[in-house]
C-alpha cells in the first residue's frame, strides 16, 4: 500500500482544531484583546510581566504546543480554503502554507528557548 | 445536439449563493485570521527574547489601530470557530455511555464548560502574575 502523509496532516489539523477551540478565544484576549477593549491594564502585556511569565520551561513547553498545533491548523484549513476558492494549484498552495507554517515553528522554538 | 442543462457556478464565488455556505466559508477563513494571529504572536515572542526595545516596539504595533483592528476581529473568527468546532464534535465522535449513545447536546455542552473552566483559569493564571 502506498504510504501517505495524510494521517498526519490530518492529526495535526484535528489536534489544532480542539486545542484553538479551547483556548484561542481567552488566549487572544489575554495578549491584546483584552488590553485593547480595557479589561486588562497594558501593564499586564509589559516586558518584565511576561519574561517572568515564561521563565518556567514547562509554560514554555506548553506555549510551544499550543501555538504549533494551531498554527498547522490553520495551515491545513487554508489549503482546503484555496481550493474551495476555486484555486487548483494544490502543490503550491499545500508547499507555501506548509512552509511558512515551518518557519514559524522554528522560529517558534528558537525564540521560546532563546527566553530561557 | 443539446445536453443536459449544467447551471453555471462561479468556481471563486459559488459560497456566495447560500447564507449557509456563506457560514461554511466564513469558518474555512477563520484559518486566515488565525494563522495570521499566530504568526503575530510567534513574532511578539522573538521581539521578546530580544531585548526590551524591540518588544516595546512590537507592542506598540500590536496595540496601535491596526493592531486592535486585526485582533478584535480574529478574536471573533475564534469564537466562531470554537461555536462551528464544538458542535462538529459528536458528529465527529460519537460517544457511547452505558450502552446508550449520549445525545449531542450533551456533548457539546460539557465542551462549553471545559471552555469555560480553561478559559477562567488562564485568566486567572496570567493576572496573578503580579500585573
Amino acid at each position: 500500500m502506498a504510504r501517505s502523509h495524510k494521517p498526519i496532516v490530518w492529526g495535526l489539523f484535528a489536534a489544532g482544531g480542539t486545542v484553538a477551540a479551547f483556548v484561542l478565544p481567552v488566549l487572544i484576549l489575554l495578549s491584546g484583546a483584552g488590553v485593547a477593549l480595557g479589561l486588562l491594564p497594558a501593564s499586564s502585556l509589559e516586558y518584565e510581566n511576561l519574561r517572568s511569565l515564561l521563565t518556567h520551561p514547562l509554560t514554555r513547553l506548553v506555549l510551544f504546543g499550543v501555538l504549533f498545533l494551531i498554527l498547522w491548523h490553520a495551515a491545513h484549513r487554508l489549503r482546503i480554503t484555496a481550493h474551495d476558492l476555486g484555486i487548483r494549484a494544490d502543490t503550491l498552495v499545500a508547499t507555501v502554507f506548509y512552509a511558512i507554517a515551518g518557519l514559524g515553528s522554528v522560529l517558534l522554538a528558537i525564540a521560546l528557548m532563546a527566553l530561557a | 445536439m443539446s445536453g443536459p442543462y449544467i447551471r453555471p457556478v462561479s468556481r471563486t464565488g459559488w459560497w456566495l449563493t447560500q447564507p449557509r455556505y456563506v457560514r461554511y466559508m466564513m469558518r474555512e477563513i477563520s484559518s486566515l485570521f488565525i494563522g495570521g494571529y499566530m504568526l503575530i504572536m510567534i513574532t511578539g515572542l522573538y521581539r521578546l527574547s530580544q531585548g526590551p526595545q524591540e518588544y516595546a516596539a512590537f507592542l506598540a504595533a500590536l496595540l496601535g489601530p491596526a493592531g486592535v483592528a486585526y485582533t478584535l476581529v480574529t478574536f471573533v473568527f475564534a469564537a466562531y470557530h470554537t461555536y462551528t468546532w464544538f458542535i462538529v464534535t459528536p458528529k465527529a465522535m460519537p460517544l457511547v455511555f452505558a450502552g446508550k449513545r449520549v445525545p449531542g447536546s450533551v456533548i457539546v455542552a460539557a465542551h462549553w464548560v471545559g471552555f469555560a473552566v480553561i478559559s477562567v483559569a488562564l485568566w486567572l493564571l496570567m493576572t496573578a502574575q503580579g500585573v
